[in-house]
């Protein structure tokens, strides 16, 4: 598929997602993970668990984000502005000698190019930084989004009103975001 | 966890995102900082005592405008660099035009100047106080803003910082304006670019700790 169908595909569904298309969105992560599998092992390519911790960084940095993407830019710059910034993280946290490689050179801001779909071991586990995280921001997560509970339901085994589950999500994610950064 | 199943949990029961949450952080963070530096500016340091009068010179609106147009621009520059991948493009240059104008107006003003009277003229009388309050005054603006740009995803910290800072300073000296003596444009047009600079400064070093995420 041509980078331009690519970005018209993700985009489509992207933007679906952001109107509350919830499978149109796990469509748009599953299709966005391959293409960024791809950018990132170009960059890093004997580092494959690597590749799957940043990947899996930049996915939920791109979930946590998604309210800032405005529908007149296209989605490639978006997205490889945020797996840049992640990417440079990395760097900064390693010191790695592939920073010598270059593996930021100039691409035209092209990430929709190659998809990977066959994923390798992450060396982090974010399911474990997610039990380390207190309740108020941890039950909510592992009520709605693993177990799959109602908001109401969560809310009622929670104790707290529905609004108030949405809001623990939400943040639950971004404190999430943050551990994940201090173990890296 | 798998990258598939954090998939799945980002998926799972995801709700419709509120697009106008951005445009009502950054217009609240905007009238909090506004109206806190005007009490501050109101309370700590007064209105000047003649502003009847002063406001019926055009010199007081040029003056006033000096900030209120780098603030605008560095509105527009914030607002930028709190989305990934949005250029700023042109609006650097139209954030540089306010303090190059008054530059060149403060190097005009002083060229034709007598001799023996420039440095006084530069200096006025409150030099040493002025960029002081200027950035005290930017405070609160400084940090209403960087919970709005905390709340967006700023992929240059640094630069998000410096221009939060200055966006801070410049509502911070229109603020200033109206307690503000002085109105020879060799003092304006220097001091209160120094006190923007302040916050600026701050924001620059501070922005890739504050504005991580």
């Amino acid at each position: 598929m041509s980078a331009l169908a690519a970005e018209h595909d993700l985009r489509t569904r992207f933007i679906a997602g952001l109107r509350g298309d919830a499978g149109a969105y796990r469509q748009f992560l599953d299709d966005l993970a391959g293409y960024l599998r791809g950018w990132l092992r170009r960059r890093l390519p004997r580092a494959h668990a690597d590749v799957e911790d940043i990947l899996q960084e930049t996915l939920l940095a791109i979930h946590n984000a998604r309210h800032t993407y405005r529908e007149d830019q296209p989605l490639t710059a978006w997205v490889h502005a945020i797996v840049r910034y992640k990417l440079m993280d990395y760097f900064r946290a390693h010191a790695r000698r592939e920073a010598l490689h270059d593996p930021l050179a100039d691409d035209g801001h092209q990430v929709f190019v190659d998809a990977e779909t066959e994923p390798a071991d992450a060396r982090r586990d974010v399911g474990r930084l997610l039990e380390a995280l207190p309740d108020r921001h941890r039950l909510p997560i592992v009520f709605v989004k693993l177990q799959g509970l109602s908001v109401a339901e969560a809310a009622r085994r929670c104790g707290i009103s529905e609004s108030a589950v949405k809001v623990g999500v939400h943040r639950g994610l971004k404190a999430l975001a943050a551990s994940i950064r201090e173990a890296s | 966890m798998k990258t598939d199943d954090l998939i799945s949990l980002l998926a799972t029961e995801t709700p419709a995102v509120d697009r106008r949450v951005p445009s009502r952080r950054f217009a609240a963070a905007v009238l909090v900082g506004l109206g806190a530096a005007l009490l501050l500016m109101v309370a700590g340091l007064g209105l000047r005592p003649d502003l009847g009068q002063a406001i019926r010179l055009p010199m007081f609106w040029l003056r006033l405008a000096y900030p209120v147009a780098i603030a605008a621009t560095a509105f527009l520059v914030v607002l930028r660099l709190a989305r990934p991948g949005a250029h700023v493009g042109v609006r650097w240059v139209a954030l540089g035009a306010a303090p190059l104008g008054a530059l060149a107006a403060m190097a005009c003003v002083l060229a034709g100047a007598p001799e023996g009277t420039r440095i006084a003229m530069w200096l006025g009388h409150t030099w040493k106080v002025c960029p002081v309050l200027i950035a005290v005054l930017s405070a609160p603006t400084f940090a209403a803003m960087l919970w709005a740009v905390r709340g967006m995803a700023p992929v240059r910290p640094r630069l998000a910082g410096a221009a939060t800072g200055l966006f801070a300073g410049a509502v911070a000296t229109t603020a200033y304006c109206l307690h503000c003596p002085e109105m020879a444009p060799p003092f304006w047009a220097f001091w209160y670019l120094v006190g923007m600079l302040l916050p600026t400064a701050l924001g620059a070093l501070a922005g890739p700790r504050w504005l991580r995420w």
